[in-house]
């Protein structure tokens, strides 16, 4: 159900983009997002989600990729980089620590816009 | 010199490019790197700011429903109101219920009313600051507690402006709940275990939860608690006065 609030806060964002660039003279192909494998959102809802939001407006001609950023931690007692998994409590595989520190999975970004001008 | 004229070179090869694909209308790449929630997150920003020239602590309290929030807010409040001038903005999805028990504590109260949204958000927290602002001067406040939509997701990822996040989490809703809705118990920074009064009548582990907690967010703070026999209070309460005190020391 967030998936509605990120569209809009997606949609506001491209819009205050746009705006700096002159939105009339631009057509949007792709919006390039990057999100973690551990945040609340499920790419292909928060896409669904874009699609129907902006049928008929500015966007409606624009695509929505999306690339996953894996979870990764690093351990604290050996600095090893791992992949946490929710089976054994996220903890590392070399030395069983907590996962104290996130090195990435925790992105919700748009990394790049696509755009072309008329 | 020699990294100048190479960063010069690369910057007009660079407008070079951008010029024919212009020209040719190839798709330009613009690498923003924005946050999606980049509108959440400055509104929240501003929020935090307005807290800060007010000298008042804001503590977004999450839980799913039925956790005890509401509750631990009434016990909370009785004691806290004596040495601390309280307020609460009350998120409910549809009801006022919440916010009328707790206005019977003479403590202003705004309910939010979120309607369809499972969550409350900075522009919502921000309107419901300005409804308090009418109802009280905010420089007069030591701390707002923010009570948010039971639900252990979508809060998880929107900021409203807060200084800490407390995550309540009830003996009756399982030990596997840190791990099933890891980002709510990663982003708090205490958690409370709400009604273990109830623990010599249920099948449940209480280490296999903390060690469950501290799987998930090794750096939490942890406090178990209970509104029947008001065990724990005492501890929450201190923690709250520390951090009300840190927040005017800082000033």
């Amino acid at each position: 159900m967030h998936e509605v609030d990120m569209t809009k806060c997606l949609i506001l964002s491209m819009e205050e983009w746009a705006e700096k660039k002159n939105k009339e003279k631009i057509v949007v192909e792709k919006i390039n997002l990057k999100i973690g494998e551990f945040t609340c959102v499920e790419p292909i809802s928060l896409i669904n989600t874009f699609n129907s939001a902006v049928l008929g407006s500015w966007l409606d001609s624009s695509k929505i990729t999306v690339e996953t950023i894996p979870f990764k931690g690093k351990c604290s007692k050996c600095n090893r980089s791992y992949f946490p998994k929710k089976e054994n409590g996220y903890k590392s595989p070399c030395c069983n620590f907590n996962l104290e520190e996130i090195i990435s999975g925790r992105e919700l970004k748009i990394a790049s816009i696509d755009f072309t001008e008329k | 010199m020699l990294l100048l004229i190479l960063q010069k070179s690369k910057n007009l090869g660079s407008r070079i490019k951008t010029y024919f694909q212009k020209k040719m209308h190839l798709p330009i790449s613009d690498k923003i790197e924005l946050n999606i929630l980049h509108q959440n997150s400055h509104q929240a920003e501003k929020n935090k700011v307005k807290f800060n020239n007010y000298n008042l602590l804001c503590l977004n309290i999450m839980s799913s429903p039925g956790a005890g929030k509401t509750r631990l807010l009434e016990i909370t409040l009785e004691d806290l109101s004596k040495k601390f001038q309280s307020a609460v903005l009350e998120g409910d999805m549809t009801t006022n219920l919440d916010a009328a028990r707790l206005e019977k504590l003479n403590i202003p109260v705004v309910p939010i009313t979120t309607g369809r949204a499972c969550h409350l958000d900075a522009n919502m927290v921000s309107g419901g600051l300005k409804l308090l602002e009418q109802k009280i001067n905010p420089d007069t406040l030591d701390i707002l507690l923010v009570e948010n939509v039971g639900n252990l997701v979508c809060p998880a990822e929107f900021e409203i402006g807060e200084h800490f996040k407390v995550a309540l989490l009830s003996i009756t809703e399982g030990e596997d709940k840190p791990l099933k809705y890891p980002i709510m118990f990663r982003e708090a920074d205490l958690i409370l275990i709400t009604k273990v009064d109830l623990l010599p009548h249920l099948n449940f582990d209480i280490n296999e939860l903390k060690s469950n907690i501290a799987s998930t967010n090794p750096k939490a703070d942890v406090i178990e608690i209970s509104s029947i026999t008001n065990s724990g209070f005492d501890l929450w309460q201190k923690w709250i006065s520390k951090k009300i005190l840190k927040l005017k020391k800082n000033k």
